[in-house]
């Protein structure tokens, strides 16, 4: 149970015995809105997974539905059928993902780390020399120059997780995490013969597991639903991550028959785009609903004790 | 002497030089470097010679920008729809917090925030997806429905007057469970004596909502607010680009800075006006940064970003 349900429980509300009118007027109002709000927030889900059941007659009739009245499983067996692509798709994503992850992590902890220790005396000027960036930039001509120009990173991998990789907001935030670890277990591993590095690593970062999740799923999460890379630095199909082919396909239909015949299939009937978009949606944000219940616990952990922290 | 007592510090603190080290070389390359970039600005930019190498050509980008008549327009677009979202956003958010907080059993209140979270998960690209479903003018929900009542359909992406409300609408959708547990999180931090005390003095749920709840909550508001108005020139890309991609119809209600210098770097190629744009918003940026520090620095100077 996180804080915050725990706190809530709190609420005088329900310490206070007998409800009184102006409490039962309230309650209506925050069921009702509650609900309503919830239900603005799921029911485009269900529109669309309703939508990539349903025949591409009725939806071309009778537009996209909530509930299909024509239920049909024709855009996953087309999807499944010539998967190539979209597998070629998830592969790249959950390279990026994972890689992107563990490197972020390891770079996050280790600066965050250095920054943190207070016998460290240039410390500050470290730490602005980060936060500047945040304040100021060059834009994305003179970055997308170098990165292009320069650093020839364009249809390359690195063009994917590079960009991501260092957040300056995720070392404020490990940085103040580390800062509520007592001095008092580095000293003694110091004296204890430890070297920093090690004291990092065998120390530091067993401990910082909750700010090591935290950030770790925002950089997942970011990674997994990157596609701005993608549309800046990446042209070669092979390299192309699911959200971006998801674009590409989205806004484009010949791409997609395209894609469709050249991973084999033989297009004698109209390939039912419009419920076919919808499967591909599906299909890209799958992993990332079936993930989301676990996930959201420790997001909801991670974001209350950054915004307790301040 | 200076000089060695500095090179004595370096040779102190190696292990955290050498650990700081590649977060310094990524924010020189990806950071500093394309600070220096800027000149571009200021430049005829070619292949040949590149950033350093191409030819001056002094103010005639930032001209061009300014006489295009794009300049006014998508600045002011920028900071409009941020003033709308910092006000909608964050007024839902605390609206949706206090609720939260004050109804509702364990299980309730779990799948309520369950709910408001899940647009969060989501990339823009779906989102783009999902407004499609419902937009469209032959087979959107929104058309199939108003078609079904026997009403006229609307050709929303033709349409620039539907947009600001459509994006501040999809703004509020996909960061309502966010902000929603930021505030929640403030909330629950509230001395509950403060509640007692209120009660014992005969303040009904509304009074007490106003009167403890929301003055409690003006330290965290401030803040976010703040925050967001130190970022009030910079577009949400991923939102406008998936939302209207490069539907020129809509560019008049739509199209902001950050759109602008996409276009004009990646479709038209314009490489010195898509930086001078870009220069115009870092500096106008900066300096709302600075002004809303200076604000925050009178207000509380603990909570000043530096």
């Amino acid at each position: 149970m996180s804080a915050t349900e725990l706190n809530a429980d709190k609420s005088f509300a329900k310490t206070s015995g007998v409800k009184k009118t102006d409490q039962k007027i309230f309650a209506a109002i925050g069921y009702g809105a509650l609900t309503i709000m919830a239900l603005l927030c799921l029911l485009p889900f269900l529109l669309v997974v309703s939508s990539s059941l349903t025949s591409e007659n009725k939806i071309i009739t009778a537009g996209y539905q909530f509930i299909p009245t024509d239920f049909s499983v024709e855009a996953y067996s087309i999807l499944f059928k010539y998967p190539t692509e979209m597998i070629q798709a998830y592969l790249v994503t959950i390279g990026v993902t994972i890689g992107g992850t563990l490197l972020g992590l390891f770079l996050t902890s280790m600066t965050s780390y250095a920054l943190s220790r207070r016998d460290f005396k240039w410390r500050n000027g470290f730490s602005f020399f980060f936060f500047f960036t945040t304040l100021f930039s060059g834009g994305l001509v003179p970055w997308y120059l170098l990165i292009v120009n320069y650093l020839h990173m364009k249809d390359t991998v690195l063009a994917l997780i590079v960009p991501l990789v260092l957040n300056v907001f995720y070392i404020i935030v490990m940085k103040s995490f580390l800062g509520g670890i007592p001095e008092a277990i580095v000293e003694s591993a110091k004296i204890d013969g430890a070297g920093d590095f090690r004291i990092y690593a065998q120390l530091i970062l067993p401990l910082s597991k909750p700010a090591l999740a935290t950030i770790g799923l925002f950089l997942a999460l970011a990674y997994w639903n990157d596609w701005y890379n993608a549309l800046l630095f990446v042209s070669d199909e092979k390299l192309m991550p699911l959200q971006y082919y998801l674009y590409k396909m989205l806004g484009n239909m010949d791409g997609m028959r395209k894609a469709m015949m050249g991973a084999g299939a033989v297009v004698t009937t109209a390939i039912p785009t419009e419920s076919l978009k919808m499967a591909m949606t599906v299909v890209a944000t799958g992993p990332i609903l079936l993930a989301y219940p676990f996930v959201q616990r420790y997001f909801v952990q991670g974001l209350t004790i950054g915004a307790v922290k301040g | 002497m200076r000089l060695r007592s500095f090179w004595h510090d370096v040779k102190k603190y190696r292990m955290f030089l050498l650990m700081l080290t590649p977060a310094v070389v990524f924010y020189l390359l990806f950071a500093y470097i394309p600070m220096a970039g800027i000149v571009i600005a200021f430049k005829r930019y070619d292949y040949a010679g590149g950033i350093f190498g191409s030819a001056w050509n002094g103010l005639d980008n930032f001209r061009f920008f300014f006489d295009s008549g794009n300049a006014w327009q998508v600045t002011r677009n920028t900071a409009l729809y941020n003033v709308a979202f910092i006000v909608v956003n964050n007024a839902l958010q605390i609206f949706a917090a206090i609720l939260l907080f004050e109804v509702g059993g364990k299980w309730f209140r779990k799948i309520i925030q369950s709910s408001l979270f899940l647009p969060y998960f989501i990339s823009w690209v779906v989102v783009g997806a999902i407004a499609y479903n419902l937009l469209n003018y032959d087979i959107g929900t929104v058309n199939a429905m108003l078609r079904g009542l026997g009403m006229e359909p609307v050709d929303i992406y033709n349409t620039p007057a539907y947009w600001p409300f459509l994006l501040v609408l999809v703004s509020a959708w996909k960061g309502l469970g966010y902000g929603t547990v930021m505030y929640l999180a403030a909330i629950t931090s509230i001395d509950t004596e403060m509640y007692e005390a209120a009660e014992i003095d005969g303040a009904n749920i509304f009074q007490r909502i106003l009167k403890v709840t929301i003055p409690n909550l003006y330290p965290t508001i401030i803040i976010l607010v703040l925050l967001a108005v130190g970022n009030i020139f910079r577009g949400d890309f991923g939102m406008f680009y998936n939302m209207v991609g490069n539907n020129g119809m809509l560019f008049s209600a739509t199209d902001v800075i950050d759109t602008f210098v996409f276009r004009s770097l990646i479709t038209s190629n314009d490489i010195g006006m898509s930086a001078a744009a870009g220069v115009f918003q870092s500096v106008l940026g900066f300096a709302t940064i600075m002004a809303v520090n200076y604000a925050v620095r009178r207000y509380d100077k603990d909570r000043a970003l530096f």
